[in-house]
This record gives structure tokens, C-alpha cells and sequence, in this order.
């Protein structure tokens, strides 16, 4: 079993929902990376998604396109971040990562190349956001040739014989895009959300995440009512874009953030009503 | 020779060239690579696009446009003076600076307003980067009553301040792009943004053949008047071509000149922006020095770095400073089809005074490559030979460019 099937079934075991937090990797430095990785773990996260940089990050709003440029004027690559995720497997051997990002700097290192190293590091899933399905074909053999699972976006406006199509290519689980918009947006209409993902989760099998535009604790526990999994981004990236040149600010700022993320998600665990 | 004169767009069709695919593909190159939220309003687009074409009243709309709003055709003038200045091939000129707005854009933008119409869609987007596309955009906003909103980075902004003044008066709003290298592909990743955001009430106009699956098919299909009219006025003075020049930015008035005289056997050249030399890191010219790549939505030709990642491009003109080319050149390259060469940006100059000087006519910066090129090339061509080079629009708006290079003030 995949280590992120494991992780989900160990969270369905104790009536858990998923906390997938996202971070891009290099941002502001690979070293702060590692530490913030350790903090989310530290702080609730079950899952962490680590941004692959791109120039040109046209999914992405004005937070992450900066946590990018920010990442690039390191001349972060694709070799640093599996180097990031070999020095974070030292001590974390349970928590899924799955790298985010565009596809050409994949391209670019070449599928064999970067699926191999990106398997040897510790990654577990790879979600390319300008990838659908029709084009991956090739793309998904090769990650499963090295035990990586493919995830894919599904969006408001995804027609339910698609998302079934799309679910026959994906593994691991299947991201819901909760809104027609760039990451970090402000626009959620949370009861719209509620309605989709219920609709949805009748019509795959894999577990299902949503995310883009959830900022808050309560935002994520209602959403969590009919995902298996929320995502958290855009709340985390403006943090330790406004602490950057503060380490442990950074870390005691995302504690701070993500905490009551996963009380609230667990609220109902603690208080012994049933989920 | 053989070629095609038939005036509707699906007749092209009957080509024995049949790039793309059903899926977009040109080859290897092209294809729909998107966010997930993008996949309906293109599949949209396309079902759309492939009904109306089909459609008379469709075609008759736009050919009235093309005629009656755009100014078609254009003349294919025969450049005398230049001709015997250079002593070699005959050259000819189609003059698309002539074209309502001064560039051959507003033949792909009328065709994609109309869609746009048709669609419902009652707002307009559109990236820009010498703001040829912005106001031939801003233009047919206007002429069809929608709203319409120009990405254009901050470094063109400057570069093109004429324009941003043209499109304010057309009552489109310029939205300055300050990400990344702030200019043109930085301006498209702006756009495709908003695209994402508003995709219920917008249209994106394009403008060139790049972007996802439909749109490089569309922008040429609306471009090839461009190549039919030379066809038929070649025919009209009995004359053969044999090499046709065009520019290349995103490819679009090149496709469209050349694309019907694809299964002909006509020579054809298309010219990038060398800036300060192929030899530096200074130049636009994906064609000559790029790696495969995918960017904006295709696969294609690409300046980037080792890590794949996009970089800042050069050229004295806006409209050709843009690392990716439209897929279809990228195919049209490697099948052998087109000879893609360059030229720096001073000869790019030289070119705007020589045409202005011996022809009376001030080309724009991205044309004057096309020109320079075409004057070498014409050069060792043989007399009685036909060169045809596309005049892909005026230079009315480079005016201050040029002025401050030279150290004038205006
Ligand atoms: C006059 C003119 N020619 C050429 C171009 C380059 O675009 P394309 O290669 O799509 O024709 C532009 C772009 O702005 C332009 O304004």
C-alpha cells in the first residue's frame, strides 16, 4: 500500500479528516523549507504538498507567484528539492509528500529522470497543474514505473463523465478546486462548495481533497464535512512571506495558524459526538 | 502551380496538409496544456468553432467585416524602387499595414469577437505586448459593444505609450502586468488568469497562434486571408511566387501568409527577432536557439533555462519579445517546410529607414525584420523571381522608440 493510502486509511480508522498543507519548496530559502515542513508535521499536517517553482505560474495568484520568484532568485531546482526531501525523510518516514508544480521544469530533466530521482528522494505523488489527463498518458506510466501516483485537479465546472474519466488516470486522491479561480483567491462560496463536493463523492472512489481559498479553521471543518481531505496554501505562503527574514517567527506564526485548523477538524473526536 | 482560392474557411479542409489533429497536435507539438478549469470553456470554444465555420452566415459576417470594417483587401504593392535598389528578385509587399488599426491583428480579432458574440460572452480579455493585439482588441470591442479588458506588462507600457493611450480611447481598460519580466508572455499568464476567474462571462482573445488547443488553429484560419489574397492577386498579374517573408513573433501574420500556400511550391521564410545578436543572450528567436518545451498552454519551441525555466527575451520590438512561437512553426520547422532565420535589431533599424526612405512606407519595428531579411535574400535571388514579404503593419507607433535610440526628442 502507498504510503498516502496508508495515511488515509489510518485517518479513516480514527474518523480523521485529512490536513494537506502546502508550502512552495525553496521559499525563502531550501533550509527554511525543511524547517517548515517539520513544523506543519509538528502542527497537524497529515499530508504536505511542496511547490515545484515555475517562471510562470499561470494557476497560481499574486501570493504564490511571488513564493516562486522568491524560490527562483535562489535558483531553486528540481535536483534541490529532492535533496530537500532526502534530508526531510531523515526523520519523517510517514507523512506523504507530493510535489506540485507545472510541467516544464519536468520536461525539461526529462520523465524518467526526475520520476527516478523523485522516487529515490521519498516523493509519493506528483500533481502537474497544467497537465489534464489527455495529455499525461505517457507522463503516468512512467511515475508508476516508479511507484508515483499521479493526482489530479478537478474544478466547478468539470462535468461528473469527466471527473469519472479523470478518476480512472488518478491515484493517491483526487483535489477538488473549490472555486473558478487562481490559488489564494477570496471568492469561496462555501455552501456551493458543500453542494459539489457532496455530488462528487458519490461518483469516485479515491479519497477526495478541496482546496484554494480556505483560509481558516472553520472553513475547513465545514468543507470537511464532505471531503476526505482540505488544503491549506495561499494562508501558509503569506505567513512566511511576511516573516521571512524571521525564522522562528515564521515557524511560531504557522503553529499558530494551523493548530486550530487541526482542533477544529478533531473537534468533534475530542468532544466524543460521532463525526 | 496549385493552389487553393476557394474563400471559405473549411475548405481548407481539403488540404493535403492536415495539421492539427483532432486533439490539437501539431506532430509532437500544440495540444491543451491547461488547469482543469479551462478544459470546458475550451472545449466550448472549439465545438463552437468548428460549427461556425461550416456556417454561411458565420463566413458571411466576417468576410463583410473583413471588407467593410478591416478595409480587405489589401493591396499587394509592388515595391519598384526597392526592387531595383536591391537588383535581385522582384519584391512585393502586402500591405496589412493598411488594415483598420495599422496591423494585420484585427483580421484574427474581428473573427474572434464574433465568436465571442455568438458564445455570449459580453466581456472581452486580451494580453498585448507592442499593443497592436491590445487595440485591434480594444477595436472591435468597441464595434461590437462589449467590454474589454488589455493585459500589457509594465515594461511595454512604457515602451508603447501610444497605444495605452489608443485603447483608453477605445474605452478599454489597460491593466499594467508587474510579474516576472513584465512584458508580454507575463501579460498572458495575466490574462489567462483572469480567464480562470471570470471564464463565465469572458472570452479570451488571443492574439497569435499560440495558447491551448483551439486557438493557434482558430488565429490562423482568421490570418489565412492574408495568404488567399496573395494568391489571388499573384494570379491576377500572372505572376509565380516564388518566396514568401513574413515576421515571427507568436507566428501569426506569418501563418497566415504562408498556411495556403502550404501544399505549394513556394519558398517561405520566416524572420525572428535576433536582438543584439544569436550569438548573445539577447534575442527572441526560439525557432533558432529554443528547446522543446511546454508553455502557455501547447508544446513548443522555448527559451529556458537548464532548469526549464522561462527566460527574460530581447528584441528592439515589443510585438516579437516573447520566448515560445506558435506550435504550428515548431512542426512547420522541423518537417523542413519553413526556413526560420533572424534578424538583430540593428539591422531591423536599418531596414525601417531604408523602406521608409526608398518606398515611402514606415513599417513597424517587427515588420522592419521581416523587410531585412527579405532584402538579403532578394538580393541572391534571381531577376524575374517573385518575393512576396508580408507588411504585417505601420510604423507609426514605433516612432518614439526609434526617435530615442537615435537621441531625438519628439
Ligand atoms: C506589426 C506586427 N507584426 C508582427 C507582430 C508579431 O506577431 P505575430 O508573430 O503573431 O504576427 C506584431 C505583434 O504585436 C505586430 O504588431
Amino acid at each position: 500500500m502507498s504510503r498516502i493510502s496508508k495515511k488515509f486509511e489510518a485517518l479513516r480508522n480514527d474518523s480523521k479528516t485529512c490536513l494537506i498543507s502546502y508550502i512552495t519548496a525553496g521559499d525563502p530559502s531550501i533550509e527554511n523549507s525543511l524547517d517548515i515542513m517539520q513544523t506543519l508535521v509538528n502542527s497537524g499536517t497529515d499530508i504536505i504538498e511542496l511547490g515545484v517553482p515555475f517562471s510562470d505560474p499561470m494557476a497560481d495568484g499574486p501570493t504564490i507567484q511571488r513564493a516562486c520568484e522568491r524560490a527562483l532568485s535562489k535558483n531553486t531546482s528540481c535536483l534541490d528539492i529532492f535533496e530537500l526531501v532526502r534530508d526531510f525523510r531523515k526523520h519523517d518516514i510517514s507523512t506523504p509528500i507530493v510535489l506540485m508544480g507545472y510541467l516544464n521544469p519536468i520536461e525539461r530533466m526529462g520523465y524518467e529522470a526526475f520520476a527516478k530521482s523523485a522516487s529515490q528522494s521519498g516523493v509519493d505523488a506528483i500533481l502537474v497543474v497544467d497537465l489534464p489527463h489527455e495529455e499525461a498518458k505517457e507522463v503516468i506510466s512512467i511515475f508508476k514505473k516508479y511507484n508515483l501516483e499521479s493526482i489530479f485537479l478537478i474544478a466547478p465546472n468539470t462535468k461528473i463523465d469527466r471527473i469519472q474519466e479523470i478518476s480512472k488516470y488518478a491515484s493517491g486522491f483526487l483535489y477538488y478546486v473549490s472555486l473558478k479561480g487562481v490559488t489564494g483567491a477570496t471568492t469561496l462560496d462555501i455552501k456551493k462548495t458543500e453542494e459539489q463536493l457532496k455530488v462528487i463523492k458519490k461518483s469516485i472512489n479515491l479519497p477526495l481533497a478541496v482546496g484554494f481559498g480556505i483560509k481558516d479553521a472553520n472553513t475547513a471543518k465545514i468543507l470537511s464535512k464532505n471531503a476526505d481531505a482540505v488544503v491549506i496554501g495561499s494562508a501558509i505562503v503569506n505567513i512566511i512571506e511576511k516573516e521571512q527574514d524571521n525564522k522562528s517567527k515564521t515557524n511560531s506564526d504557522i503553529v499558530n495558524l494551523m493548530s486550530p485548523i487541526r482542533l477544529k477538524l478533531d473537534e468533534n473526536l475530542i468532544s466524543g459526538e460521532k463525526p | 502551380m496549385k493552389t487553393n482560392q476557394n474563400k471559405n474557411l473549411n475548405d481548407f479542409n481539403l488540404m493535403k496538409y492536415g495539421y492539427p489533429d483532432e486533439n490539437g497536435h501539431y506532430g509532437i507539438f500544440g495540444g491543451t496544456f491547461v488547469a482543469e478549469t479551462l478544459i470546458e470553456p475550451l472545449t466550448d470554444l472549439r465545438n463552437m468553432y468548428y460549427d461556425l465555420k461550416k456556417d454561411t452566415d458565420f463566413l458571411h459576417e466576417l468576410y463583410s467585416e473583413y471588407k467593410n470594417y478591416v478595409g480587405r483587401p489589401t493591396p499587394l504593392y509592388f515595391a519598384e524602387r526597392l526592387t531595383e535598389k536591391i537588383n535581385g528578385a522582384n519584391i512585393f509587399l502586402k500591405r496589412e499595414d493598411l488594415c483598420h488599426t495599422g496591423a494585420h491583428k484585427i483580421n484574427n480579432t474581428i473573427g474572434q469577437a464574433i465568436l465571442a458574440k455568438k458564445m455570449g460572452k459580453t466581456r472581452i480579455i486580451a494580453e498585448t505586448g507592442a499593443g497592436q493585439h491590445g487595440v485591434a482588441s480594444a477595436t472591435v470591442a468597441a464595434r461590437l459593444g462589449m467590454e474589454c479588458v488589455v493585459f500589457m506588462g509594465e515594461q511595454d507600457i512604457y515602451r508603447q505609450s501610444q497605444n495605452v493611450y489608443r485603447m483608453k480611447l477605445l474605452g478599454a481598460e489597460v491593466v499594467p502586468v508587474t510579474s516576472g519580466s513584465k512584458t508580454l508572455k507575463d501579460a498572458l499568464n495575466e490574462a489567462l488568469r483572469d480567464w480562470v476567474t471570470n471564464v463565465d462571462n469572458t472570452f479570451y482573445i488571443i492574439g497569435t497562434v499560440a495558447g491551448p488547443s483551439p486557438y493557434p488553429e482558430l488565429v490562423r484560419d482568421f490570418q489565412a486571408i492574408i495568404g488567399r489574397e496573395v494568391i489571388e492577386q499573384m494570379e491576377n498579374i500572372d505572376k509565380k511566387v516564388d518566396a514568401l517573408v513574413a515576421c515571427v513573433g507568436g507566428g501569426s501574420n506569418a501563418i497566415g501568409l504562408f498556411y495556403p500556400f502550404i501544399d505549394c511550391d513556394s519558398k517561405m521564410y520566416g524572420v525572428e527577432a535576433a536582438g543584439d545578436g544569436l550569438e548573445t543572450e539577447k534575442h527572441s528567436a526560439p525557432l533558432n536557439k529554443g528547446k522543446i518545451g511546454v508553455l502557455h498552454g501547447n508544446r513548443t519551441y522555448l527559451l529556458e533555462d537548464e532548469n526549464g525555466q522561462i527566460i527574460e527575451t530581447h528584441s528592439i520590438s515589443a510585438g516579437l519579445d516573447y520566448p515560445g512561437v506558435g506550435p504550428e512553426h515548431a512542426l512547420l520547422k522541423d518537417l523542413g517546410r519553413v526556413h526560420y532565420a533572424s534578424a538583430t535589431d540593428q539591422e531591423a533599424l536599418k531596414a525601417f529607414h531604408e523602406l521608409s526612405r526608398v518606398e515611402g512606407i514606415i513599417p513597424a519595428l517587427e515588420t522592419s525584420h521581416a523587410v531585412a531579411y527579405s532584402m538579403k535574400l532578394a538580393a541572391k535571388m534571381k531577376k524575374g523571381e517573385n518575393i512576396v514579404i508580408n507588411l504585417s503593419g505601420r510604423g507609426d507607433k514605433d516612432l518614439n522608440t526609434v526617435a530615442r535610440i537615435e537621441g531625438i526628442e519628439i
